[in-house]
């Protein structure tokens, strides 16, 4: 050690009078810190954050003025519409009872409406995690399920009867969703619970449907439902088109799922079911009571993935002729009058569909926290 | 005394032990258990294997019967509806035309022309769908764990509107866009020789000259050069430690050779170039609206998939690693390339399989917007010849082998990444 060391560190711990008097550095000012840090972190960081305000600037006054300036918003004369630079919103308020509902009887909308709020309101009502109880949501169900029903059918009360085939729009949407859910997830387990067991043909045969299924695409399987399904039944009878798409769909959906809970069931660890079964419990009561609770919860957030695509594939009938929402906007922009403003039409349709699984997925990385609050203690 | 209850002592007599080994034996024996000697009905039906049997020869009467059923009704159908069986039909002139094919194809061809030609489409679509959403999601991905704000918000708005709107709606929508542009005389020029309007994508080539066969011929040998050197290269690093020059020299390669050839030749260059004449453009390539129609939707609509792929795969490298890595003095293009790209890899491929696959099958949705993939041709047949099973079982059989040929490809290319373990 030398001297100037010695005689320099006691200083080192003396504040200077000067060292007051500094500002504090730029990079403890908030703003000046996020902007330094989101928008010229680095060089590359710098040069995108350029390249993208100059790509602003170029897009969003046009954009701006296509969409909210210019446009326009109320009008029955698509004249009107032609004339102006900007959107033609006016589309969707001209074309929304078609676009929404499809061929339905148009003095029947009412009808659709009642049943579209009611099946809503019971799925906002089963969301709320106070009303988890099988007591409320089995009735609920029950109800909202038969009172729909009523509604889109008819014949009973003084309504008219409305044939499925004139069933059409957001409702149609609606209930291939739900008969492809509620069908297809029972079908999901019991493949899910065959492609892991021990009987070697119950395997092959589920592991031959999931795969084969699986690698083919949605719309061959329509293909069956509609073209190949009616020369199965014996002559003379016949099975309701929708009904025929919905079990395809769901049978679609139930392959792809499956393979999602047994994700789920292989994160099982032996020793549960082993643990059941010392208990004196039967395979199936290990199942239902031991297995699959703890399996489903795992494969949640991987099932409501498939249960947003199950949603957006209803959208593939279109190809199969079924008037769901997607359908009957196609066909209203067959409208020469209106045909030219089908980007307007197209975006509220996207909007539908992206409200609807956005709303979803949320709710399920919400779903996901409450599943495990009991071990995150 | 607990001791000679359960056990023969050594020093008591030879018959004590005999009798009471027969004592305990007669203590087991005194229920008749489930042995073989004692055969009776409800004992084998609480056997576990027996039960297995019966429920699996069960399933297999139940297939059986219905595979019979359905069969009889099939043929019974078919025959009062006076509809041909079999695939004689495929030997059968078609009849119809289809606007775009690899092959030489006209409406007096067969329908398993018409089928081959259909499947070609299908393989193309998702082939180049397959590469640019690789691409396209690739970039997003990266965008989104990007530290610049604009770059993340930007890529995960993009992700969010694109994965939560159906596929269909997408290729419907890029179908009508592309369709309602302005015709041939009002096109919109995309640079020199580009047009795009409502017959599609127009662009200049370059005229055929026989030395580009050759040129692509120093293409290819340049590329396998540059794999043997980089293999080399890596040999050479294990062995010494020393890092030979990789970039330059394989660029040189990929660049040099090929312009050497073409040079050879005397830098032979025709453009082809499309000119407006009366009422459409003459010359160049076209690319129709339906096959960019659908291209730009299943590509989009994949690319948001994959972009969350690589975004998951990318922060699926512990932070640690890439601290070890920078601590142990290395550069940050060699980060990438050694530490997170190959541990990111083996998070993001398996998942982006299931996504090519998808792709695939998406391409399907042609039929929607009038592309002639095999599903449209397929549907076309279906409907001319009436023979809806042997039709859709044509289309099944090869989206079956295409996916099994990419799952293929796809764990070998797994594996080659996979963790190396003893």
């Amino acid at each position: 050690m030398t001297d100037h060391t010695l005689a320099a560190a006691p200083t080192a711990h003396v504040a200077s009078p000067r060292s007051t008097a500094q500002p504090p550095p730029s990079d403890s000012v908030p703003l000046v810190r996020w902007l330094r840090q989101n928008f010229f972190g680095s060089v590359s960081s710098t040069i995108s954050s350029i390249v993208f305000v100059l790509l602003l600037i170029y897009f969003v006054p046009g954009f701006i003025r296509w969409a909210l300036i210019d446009a326009v918003w109320m009008t029955a004369d698509h004249e009107v519409c032609r004339a102006a630079s900007g959107a033609c919103w006016a589309v969707i308020r001209e074309k929304h009872r078609p676009m929404l509902f499809g061929v339905y009887p148009y003095d029947e909308h009412w009808r659709l409406v009642l049943a579209l709020t009611m099946y809503l309101g019971t799925v906002i009502i089963t969301m709320q995690r106070r009303f988890w109880d099988v007591r409320i949501l089995i009735p609920l169900w029950l109800f909202t399920l038969v009172a729909v029903g009523i509604l889109l059918w008819g014949g009973v009360f003084g309504l008219t009867f409305v044939d499925t085939t004139q069933w059409g729009g957001l409702p149609l949407t609606m209930v291939l969703f739900t008969g492809t859910v509620v069908i297809g997830l029972p079908i999901a387990v019991l493949l899910a619970l065959g492609r892991q067991s021990k009987l070697p043909l119950v395997k092959a045969v589920c592991v031959t449907l999931i795969e084969c299924l699986r690698g083919v695409p949605l719309i061959t399987i329509l293909f069956v439902a509609v073209n190949v399904f009616p020369l199965f039944l014996p002559q003379g009878v016949e099975l309701n088109k929708l009904l025929r798409v919905m079990v395809g769909m769901a049978i679609f959906f139930a392959c792809y799922q499956a393979e999602v809970i047994r994700g789920g069931l292989q994160a099982i660890p032996r020793g549960q079911h082993e643990a059941a079964a010392s208990l004196g419990l039967s395979y199936w009561q290990s199942t239902s009571r031991i297995v699959l609770p703890q399996a489903l919860r795992i494969c949640l957030p991987g099932m409501v993935n498939h249960i947003i695509a199950a949603l957006k594939n209803t959208s593939f009938v279109l190809i199969i002729g079924l008037f769901d929402i997607l359908t009957a906007t196609t066909a209203v922009m067959e409208d020469p009058l209106w045909r030219r403003f089908f980007v307007e039409a197209y975006l509220f349709v996207a909007l539908v569909y992206f409200v609807f699984c956005f709303a979803l997925s949320k709710y399920s990385q919400n779903v996901e926290v409450w599943l495990n609050e009991g071990r995150n203690r | 005394m607990t001791l000679a209850d359960t056990r023969c002592v050594p020093q008591s007599r030879q018959d004590d032990c005999s009798s009471m080994a027969q004592q305990t034996e007669d203590r087991f024996k005194v229920s008749p258990g489930p042995g073989m000697a004692s055969f009776s009905l409800p004992s084998l039906l609480y056997s576990s294997a027996v039960r297995g049997v019966l429920y699996q020869a069960a399933l297999l009467l139940l297939v059986v019967a219905c595979g019979y059923y359905l069969y009889e009704n099939v043929t019974s159908n078919l025959e009062s509806q006076g509809i041909a069986t079999g695939f004689g039909f495929l030997d059968e002139s078609a009849g119809f035309d289809i606007g775009e094919s690899l092959i030489a194809y006209d409406s007096a061809n067969t329908y398993a022309r018409a089928l081959a030609v259909g499947i070609l489409n299908t393989l193309t679509v998702s082939a180049c769908g397959i590469a640019l959403a690789t691409l396209l999601g690739g970039m997003i991905g990266i965008m989104r764990v990007s530290t610049n704000w604009f770059a993340a918000k930007f890529s995960s708005a993009f992700v969010e509107v694109v994965r939560n709107v159906p596929v269909v709606l997408h290729v419907i929508f890029w179908g009508a866009f592309l369709r309602n542009l302005p015709g041939p005389r009002q096109s919109f020029s995309l640079g020199d020789g580009v047009f795009l309007n409502n017959r599609g994508l127009i662009f200049a080539v370059p005229e055929y000259n026989p030395i580009y066969a050759w040129v692509g011929a120093a293409l290819l040998v340049a590329l396998c050069a540059s794999i043997a050197y980089g293999r080399y290269a890596m040999r050479h690093r294990e062995k010494t430690g020393r890092q030979l020059p990789t970039v330059l020299p394989v660029l040189a390669m990929l660049t040099g050779l090929p312009l050497l050839v073409w040079a050879s030749g005397g830098f032979p260059l025709q453009w082809d170039t499309p000119v407006f004449r009366g009422f459409n453009f003459r010359g160049g390539s076209l690319l129709s609206p339906e096959f960019i129609g659908l291209l730009i939707g299943i590509t989009v609509y994949t690319a948001g998939f994959i972009a969350e792929i690589v975004r998951a795969g990318i922060q699926s490298v512990p932070r640690g690693q890439i601290e070890a890595a920078r601590s142990l003095g290395l550069r940050p293009g060699w980060i990438m390339r050694y530490v997170t790209i190959p541990q990111a890899l083996r998070v993001i491929v398996p998942p982006t399989t299931s996504q090519y696959l998808s792709l695939t099958k998406n391409s399907s949705l042609g039929v929607l917007i009038g592309y002639p993939d095999l599903v449209n041709v397929g549907n076309t047949t279906l409907n001319q010849t009436g023979q809806a099973v042997e039709a859709i079982a044509i289309m099944m059989t090869v989206y079956l082998l295409i996916s099994l040929t990419i799952s293929l490809f796809m764990n070998i290319y797994n594996q080659a990444i996979a963790l190396k373990e003893r």
